[in-house]
């Protein structure tokens, strides 16, 4: 018996007797002190400083594949990641935006960023500051507006594309955490913030990411054994971070 | 063996003076047969068949195609005009290819076809190339290729996407497809036919030969062989005796529900120890697991028993296949994987568990016993459950009055079309319009139209989006003198290692631990394997074993006789009844009394004609009650297990719609049952087929089905790439789900080429919509609201089965966050 004899295949309708399970928005935790935001959409926000982290956009992820003589994927990332990253900065009134690395998947997919694109880029940038921290698939600085930054520190809390061994109140992605939940449908994964006291690990905001799951060992070994992973989606569900060895359907 | 196997038994049994047909041979041979192989007949004292002269006597025919029963020579026949043609002159290069579905069946017939040839001292090669070819008998192939080429489809579509097919292929005379009617039930089949229209422009004067089991429609499959519009003369075998079929009488009556025929262990033992070796064939590999450790506990006298599916271990497969060729196997319990071709040995008893949803099928099992000519092959049907018993006797007068089934395969796939213009390109610079003239010899595309071939060109060119983002990186480019070619010429490489249409699924391999030797058992599904927790058992193989854990993505496992298994799921096709056996069922319940039937059906059923009725061919019987404080419909469609399925998601998205509070359903192949808070009275309005196919297009947008469907074809047409091992091993950000572009297509393209080759895929496929429809308009209005005060003998054997599925509560997300809550519950957080 496969997933698909036991899920509804069409959303539950908005029955009057039967509500759906209530969406949780975001999970707020606290890092050094610090206020954040695990929002259902992989984006982090930080109230007091009015601040709204992405990670690894991967900007132009098809356009490479199809450029390396592979087939072309629906040429429709840009616009779907825009779209949600517009609707988290209505719903937050950030001021500061940090795209935390890899936001382009390299410098030839930057240059063949439609033109679109790049004025909707302008336009979400309008009245913010706005940082792109470098990421391993970065280009280097770009002829967008913002400010290019190999990291950023703002006080307690420090940005990078990539986690440091032994660093505190650090904020990164680079990895595209997920993390997978038994449930009476089998299990359920997801793209996950991976959080401890030390650290929180971004999940990719990208549309075409895949992901790493939470109990590969990399992730494992530098999360703390008390680590939680918040699972993004319809709702922002905390969970304990996964670290049994299970193969998660990607 | 098989090419043989009839011949022996002439020399066995019959002595050659006194087949009538004696006559006949020497009349044709004497005209056709050379010397050398006449002489070599008569040195081992045996006879050709009639068909595999008349074979020889047709080799001119453009098209041709055999129809005979197992055991009936028709390889042999297949093979006559060659081995007469390489007999007569020497030969340089590729003679004839020859096409089976399965690796084996190529390797197998080799081996058959060397020893005949040696002692005939012709100068013929005959070498075979599958996937397990090594890649320089593979390169030596190309530049030097043998007389007879034994393949698959895969293997072939590969071979024809050479730069120097035309030079490998050249001269080519004869291709033989043997098991055609298995392979014109797939895309493999669309793929193969593809591939001749290929060959065929290279070799204009190439003769095609089919061989076909018996089938419903040999017109059908003819027209898929012949290249398009030549005609393909059908010669049909002496299909030999009719079957000694009959159902397995057990002390104990079946249970009402469910398909594990445990019930018949010890009727079904006692059968294998009264013959010498029996084939007891299941329809699901799960059921054959069960089945086979049931059989095991029962088995005191330790009879030999094997189990044989598609799923198991390579190296464990060929240890009980050799058994069985060595006759050390008292029985063998397996399941489609050896439904073709391979003659394993003298199996003298067929038994087939569960109804058999198919005739055709089912005659196709049956002939694997007795595996000689003229004897008439025995065979039991073993029901699984009291329904099952009226369908295994109307398939049992089904297969009395030689009434095949079979469902019209319609137009050739586009997504297999797709693949193929990548195999073209492949091959070289290709013009537009003769590569679509090419295709529309292929039987199945001879209707294709001109603008779904351009739209399928144009998709593998720019992707086909109504946005058109990728003029620079054109993944097929138009030369100035219109021909198109590859961009990237380095883009072969990736192309040919996603050759082929059949649908692995994602399995991952199950192995004992190191420790315990590392033995490899075969594999389980990985969704499957993902529910997996350290210390689950499950069956594989006949044995219970115990999950240690994941490596390198092989789970890991240790012997664990003492505890109650899961059952591994296995994607393995779940059939449902055809529509003639359906049809059949119907008709015989409207008889006025049953005398193949046991009493305790007979009383069942007239139990329901007297509190409710029996439903009848061409009218829709709902019945409603109340039970256990539930309302309940049971609509009586007898659409076959994916349509009532279908029909279940659909009536209650409608009966959502209409207020009636549904809760949930369960379906079978004759029937839904669905349950919810108020009573169905206006059975028309639920029915309109307006509504339901509205309820359809919705249904489309986010379903499972229709995203495993997409995959499928997605891959097919080249859109995904399959996950070369590497890939996998690595588990580092693996390529994206699927699911993304689906989701994104239907946001953002709704409109796009391979949304809507998905959509025709699962509407023939696992969401058979057509026969929904199909069943609406046979009914008309035909509808039978019978109201009830409680549940009837008919409906109650539902409230037994499994996969029920409820309608509320089963969003997603309200799983999740209910199994996040109990985590955090559990780790202390909540």
């Amino acid at each position: 018996m496969g997933n698909a004899r036991r899920l509804l295949p069409w959303p539950a309708p908005a029955a009057k007797n039967r509500p759906m399970s209530e969406s949780k928005p975001h999970h707020s935790f606290t890092l050094a002190g610090e206020t954040l935001h695990a929002m259902r959409s992989g984006a982090l926000y930080w109230p007091a400083q009015s601040l709204l982290c992405v990670s690894d956009l991967h900007f132009g992820k098809s356009e490479r594949k199809v450029r390396h003589g592979g087939m072309a994927l629906p040429p429709y990332e840009v616009q779907d990641i825009l779209t949600r990253l517009q609707a988290d900065l209505d719903l937050t009134r950030a001021g500061t935006v940090i795209c935390l690395g890899d936001s382009f998947d390299d410098i030839t997919a930057h240059h063949g960023l439609p033109e679109a694109a790049r004025l909707w880029i302008a336009r979400l940038q309008a009245g913010r500051r706005w940082v792109w921290a470098e990421g391993n698939h970065d280009p280097g600085p770009v002829d967008l507006g913002g400010t290019h930054l190999a990291e950023m520190a703002l006080p307690p809390l420090s940005f990078r594309h990539i986690a440091t061994r032994g660093a505190v109140a650090e904020i990164s992605g680079h990895y595209h955490p997920k993390a997978a939940i038994r449930t009476r449908a089998g299990l359920l994964s997801r793209p996950a913030f991976l959080i401890d006291a030390a650290r929180v690990i971004l999940p990719a905001y990208g549309t075409y990411t895949g992901g790493l799951r939470s109990s590969d060992a990399v992730l494992s070994g530098m999360m703390a054994a008390d680590a939680i992973a918040v699972l993004t989606g319809h709702s922002a569900l905390c969970v304990p971070m996964p670290r049994q060895d299970v193969r998660i359907p990607s | 063996m098989p090419l043989f196997a009839h011949l022996r038994q002439h020399q066995r049994g019959s002595p050659l003076a006194a087949t009538p047909r004696l006559p006949y041979l020497y009349r044709m041979s004497a005209t056709t047969l050379p010397p050398v192989i006449t002489d070599w007949f008569q040195s081992k004292g045996w006879a050709p068949h009639p068909h595999q002269l008349d074979m020889l006597a047709r080799s001119d025919d453009p098209a041709l195609l055999l129809i005979a029963p197992t055991g009936g020579g028709k390889t042999l026949a297949g093979f006559m005009p060659t081995l007469a043609d390489l007999a007569t002159a020497p030969y340089k290069g590729l003679h004839t290819l020859y096409v089976s579905p399965l690796k084996a069946l190529a390797a197998d017939i080799r081996r058959n076809l060397e020893t005949p040839v040696a002692e005939m001292g012709l100068p013929v090669r005959i070498e075979d190339r599958t996937g397990d070819t090594s890649s320089h008998t593979k390169r030596r192939q190309r530049a030097d290729p043998p007389h007879i080429l034994l393949t698959t489809p895969e293997s072939l579509a590969l071979l024809v996407s050479y730069e120097d097919a035309p030079r490998m292929f050249a001269g080519l005379k004869r291709v033989v497809v043997d098991e055609i009617h298995a392979l014109a039930e797939s895309k493999r089949g669309d793929q193969l036919m593809l591939a001749l229209a290929r060959l065929q422009t290279l070799c204009p004067d190439l003769r095609r030969v089919g061989l076909s089991a018996t089938v419903d429609d040999p017109a059908a499959i003819a027209r898929l062989l012949a290249r398009h519009p030549d005609p393909c003369p059908i010669l049909t075998a002496d299909p030999g005796p009719d079957p000694d079929i009959a159902m397995l009488t057990t002390s104990e009556p079946p249970p009402w529900s469910g398909g594990g025929a445990a019930y018949a262990i010890p009727a079904v033992l006692e059968q294998v120890k009264a013959h010498k070796t029996t084939l007891i064939f299941h329809n699901t590999r799960a059921q054959a697991e069960i089945f086979f450790h049931n059989l095991w506990l029962a088995n005191e006298d330790a009879l030999p028993i094997g189990i044989h599916h598609g799923s198991l271990d390579r190296d464990q497969r060929a240890r009980v296949e050799a058994a069985m060729v060595r006759g050390e196997l008292r029985a063998i319990v397996c399941t489609g994987s050896l439904d073709l071709g391979i003659d394993w040995g003298d199996v003298d008893l067929v038994i087939q568990i569960g109804a058999p949803k198919n005739v055709k099928r089912l005659v196709q099992r049956i002939g694997r016993a007795n595996h000689r000519y003229n004897a008439p092959s025995k065979a039991l049907l073993v029901p699984a459950n009291r329904f099952e018993v009226i369908e295994c006797l109307a398939a049992l007068e089904a297969v009395i009055a030689h009434d095949l089934d079979g469902e019209p395969r319609g137009d050739g796939p586009l997504d297999v079309l797709c693949q193929h213009i990548l195999i073209a390109a492949c091959a070289g610079p290709f013009s537009a319009d003769a590569l679509f003239a090419e295709m529309t010899t292929a039987g199945a595309y001879a209707t294709l139209d001109r603008k779904d071939f351009d739209a399928c060109l144009d998709f593998i060119a720019t992707g086909g989006y109504a946005l058109r983002a990728y003029d620079r990186w054109q993944r097929l480019m138009q030369r100035p003198d219109g021909l198109w070619q590859l961009r990237d010429p380095r883009a072969t490489r990736q192309i040919r290692m996603n050759i082929g249409t059949i649908q692995d699924t994602d399995t991952v391999k199950v192995r004992y631990r190191r420790n315990r030797g590392g033995k490899p058992l075969g594999e389980i599904e990985e969704a499957f394997a993902a529910t997996l927790t350290p210390g689950d058992t499950f069956l594989i193989g006949g044995q219970i074993v115990r999950y240690e854990g994941l490596r390198e993505m092989t789970v890991e496992v240790s012997p664990d006789p003492g505890r109650k298994p899961r059952i591994a799921t296995f994607m393995g096709t779940k059939f449902a009844t055809s529509t003639q056996l359906s049809d059949r069922i119907l008709r015989l319940l409207q008889q006025d009394d049953w005398p193949g039937l046991p009493a305790h059906i007979t009383d069942w059923l007239a139990l329901q004609a007297r509190v409710s009725r029996l439903p009848e061919p061409g009218r829709l019987l709902i019945e409603t009650f109340p039970h256990d404080g539930r309302e309940h419909a049971c609509v009586y469609g007898f659409a076959g297990r994916n349509a009532q399925q279908t029909l279940g998601l659909l009536l209650t998205k409608r009966m959502e719609e209409m207020g009636l509070d549904p809760l949930g359903f369960v379906a079978t192949d004759y029937a839904t049952l669905i349950w919810g808070l108020k009573p169905l009275t206006d059975a028309r309005a639920l029915l309109d087929p307006a509504a339901l196919e509205n309820g359809l297009e919705e249904w489309f947008k986010g379903n499972a089905v229709m995203k495993r469907t997409f995959r499928a074809s997605a891959t097919i047409a080249g859109l995904i790439d399959r996950m070369s091992a590497g890939q996998r091993k690595s588990g580092r950000q693996a390529t994206f789900s699927s699911d993304i572009l689906y989701d994104t297509l239907v946001k953002y393209d709704p409109d796009h080429l391979l949304l809507r080759i998905t959509r025709t895929e699962a509407m023939r496929g696992l969401v058979d919509f057509g026969r929904v429809r199909e069943m609406l308009t046979r009914v008309g209005d035909r509808i039978d609201l019978v109201p009830l005060k409680r549940l009837t003998p008919f409906a109650a054997p539902l409230f037994l089965e499994a996969g029920r599925v409820p309608v509320e509560g089963m969003a997603r997300e309200r799983l999740m966050a209910e199994a996040a809550a109990d985590l955090m519950r559990e780790a202390g957080l909540g």
